[in-house]
């Protein structure tokens, strides 16, 4: 043991970069397997179904061998690429769609102290990339020289716009609260109890900032750019095999990505909610095994980021698809004059020393 | 060493682009290469250690500018033979145009006459120095008023664009959505008890 850490210690720098980077990416692709399992199980569940139950991993977990299934069979399907449409744009539009999903990651306070790139404006990079993603599905929509895969796309391209701005508003009340756009600062002022996470103080924007995620992501009930009852699978109609299985891959990267987001911004990212109740040297800390999981760490990033993922499915399970204008409705009437109201309620707290600003 | 071989890919790749967004012939291709040229001028700016210029650039240009244009372009039905028909006659104005750009470029680039050497080359800050709290400093206490004049210009802007293009039709259906929530299923449907009638 003694004589790896050496060792890490004495490689440079950009080696320990590239280990993080390879572990954090290899984690969330299988996440994303595994996470759409869980969909269709939980959804199943949902439904008084079981949910897939078939391939089994040596005969044990049954369902459990049903996402690597799926991806051996789209790996080995055929790429079609439709005669007309545009062949450069057409072959990187999966990519560009996927990497924002993958890159975002590099500033995410996954564990106490950690993220593999602590950078000051870590909050605008989150921003600024999510909003690159929607080139993904722009290019592929307009690269498939399809009507329907154009529709998506322009539907897509609106609808982020609108949400983006409720979530941008949203994000300006956290760093009112942590006086940084620091992910890791973020999350360190949120120290305390299970109220003194932003989620309370800040509960209207939380709710804003979890809703525009959901559009963003292009998820149930906002799955407009999909839309399968009307413009069959838009912006990737025309994608097949492992290209369509690449924008799958980052419509899901996408969900995990927000659902950490959110638990960042507003559920105390990787603060244990024991932690404001109980002194730093309680005896319950001390606890060998128990100690260390009641204790700050990656496993409460982990379970909140999962809650949120559920939420994510049981929305899906709950609601109809909603209507093209009452999607721009809630997104430009209702969500944006939230934000600004309780920004301006922040502001007065932040004034008269109310909430987390008392102390 | 490192950072000057960055500096020339980017570049390179900037100007390429550059040129691609006023060759391309197909008016999207066009725009993609600008979002290419701003992506790749932000990467420029992280060069010169401008963190938070690079990544605002790429926030408000790339991802809602360019998302705008794009989305317009797309949707213009452009005959390029129709456009190409007034290139010579309005020639001579574009090459005044690219005089007037070369003449300024070159007055940057030649301005070491003007005795601009003198001064010394930034010097390279602590790694902590964070340029998003000294930004935010200097623009909530020295240009605090030339900031808020610049944020209601920007108000002013976006409500004009709103009046100007919003247009009332007569007749226009819009649905009323409180009342149709408010709605309750009484008013709605009336549940009838029909006594069933007997077979012949």
């Amino acid at each position: 043991m003694d004589r790896m850490m050496t060792l890490w210690n004495s490689v440079p720098d950009f080696v320990h970069s590239l280990v993080f980077i390879l572990a954090v990416t290899i984690v969330l692709i299988i996440s994303v397997a595994l996470l759409t399992l869980w969909e269709r199980k939980l959804i199943g569940w949902m439904q008084l179904r079981k949910g897939p139950n078939r391939v089994t991993i040596f005969g044990l977990l049954p369902g459990v061998g049903q996402p690597f299934a799926d991806v051996i069979k789209l790996l080995i399907k055929e790429v079609i690429i439709p005669a007309k449409s545009n062949k450069v744009l057409f072959r990187i539009a999966p990519a560009i769609a996927l990497i924002p999903a993958f890159a975002t990651w590099a500033v995410m306070p996954i564990a106490p102290d950690f993220a593999i790139a602590k950078i000051d404006a870590g909050l605008l990079y989150v921003l600024s990339l999510t909003s690159v993603g929607v080139y993904g599905v722009i290019i592929a929509g307009w690269a498939s020289n399809s009507k329907y895969a154009f529709l998506g796309a322009m539907r897509s391209a609106a609808q982020i716009v609108a949400y983006e701005i409720a979530m941008g508003f949203a994000l300006v009340g956290v760093l009112m609260v942590a006086g940084s756009l620091n992910l890791g600062t973020i999350v360190a002022k949120q120290q305390g109890a299970f109220l003194a996470w932003n989620w309370f103080w800040l509960f209207p924007l939380f709710v804003v900032y979890f809703i525009s995620g959901v559009a963003e992501t292009n998820r149930a009930p906002f799955d407009v750019a999909e839309g399968e009852s009307e413009i069959v699978a838009g912006f990737h109609v025309e994608y097949s095999g492992i290209a369509f299985a690449l924008f799958f891959l980052a419509e899901y990267a996408n969900m995990i990505l927000v659902a950490g987001l959110t638990s960042v911004f507003f559920m105390g990212g990787w603060l244990s909610p024991l932690n404001g109740y109980l002194a730093d040297d309680n005896a319950l800390f001390h606890i060998p095994v128990l100690g260390q999981l009641l204790n700050n760490g990656l496993h409460w990033f982990l379970l909140k980021t999962f809650f949120f993922l559920c939420v994510f499915l049981w929305l899906r399970a709950t609601f109809p698809r909603y209507r093209y204008d009452q999607i721009m409705r809630l997104g430009w009437k209702i969500l944006i004059p939230v934000t600004l109201v309780w920004i301006a309620v922040e502001g007065l707290m932040v004034y008269f020393k109310i909430g987390p600003w008392s102390v | 060493m490192l950072v000057q071989i960055l500096f020339y890919a980017f570049s390179a790749m900037l100007i390429a682009s550059a040129f691609g967004v006023i060759t391309a012939r197909n008016p999207v291709h066009s725009a993609l290469c600008l979002v290419l040229s701003f992506f790749t001028s932000a990467a420029l700016w992280l060069l010169i250690e401008a963190e938070f210029l690079a990544i605002v650039l790429v926030l408000v240009y790339v991802g809602a500018v360019m998302v705008l244009f794009l989305f317009v372009v797309m949707m213009l039905d452009i005959n390029v033979e129709e456009v190409r028909k007034g290139f010579t006659r309005y020639a001579w104005l574009g090459w005044l145009t690219v005089l007037a750009i070369v003449f300024e470029i070159l007055g940057v680039v030649a301005v070491r006459r003007l005795g601009i050497d003198a001064t010394q080359a930034p010097r390279p800050l602590a790694s902590d120095y964070s340029n998003t709290g000294a930004l935010g400093e200097v623009l909530y206490t020295r240009y605090v008023y030339p900031f808020e004049l610049a944020a209601v210009l920007l108000l002013v802007a976006i409500v004009a664009a709103i009046v100007l293009t919003m247009r009332h039709r007569k007749g226009l259906k819009v649905q009323d959505i409180g009342k149709q929530v408010a709605t309750r299923a009484q008013d709605r449907v009336r549940v009838l008890k029909i006594p069933a009638e007997k077979r012949e």
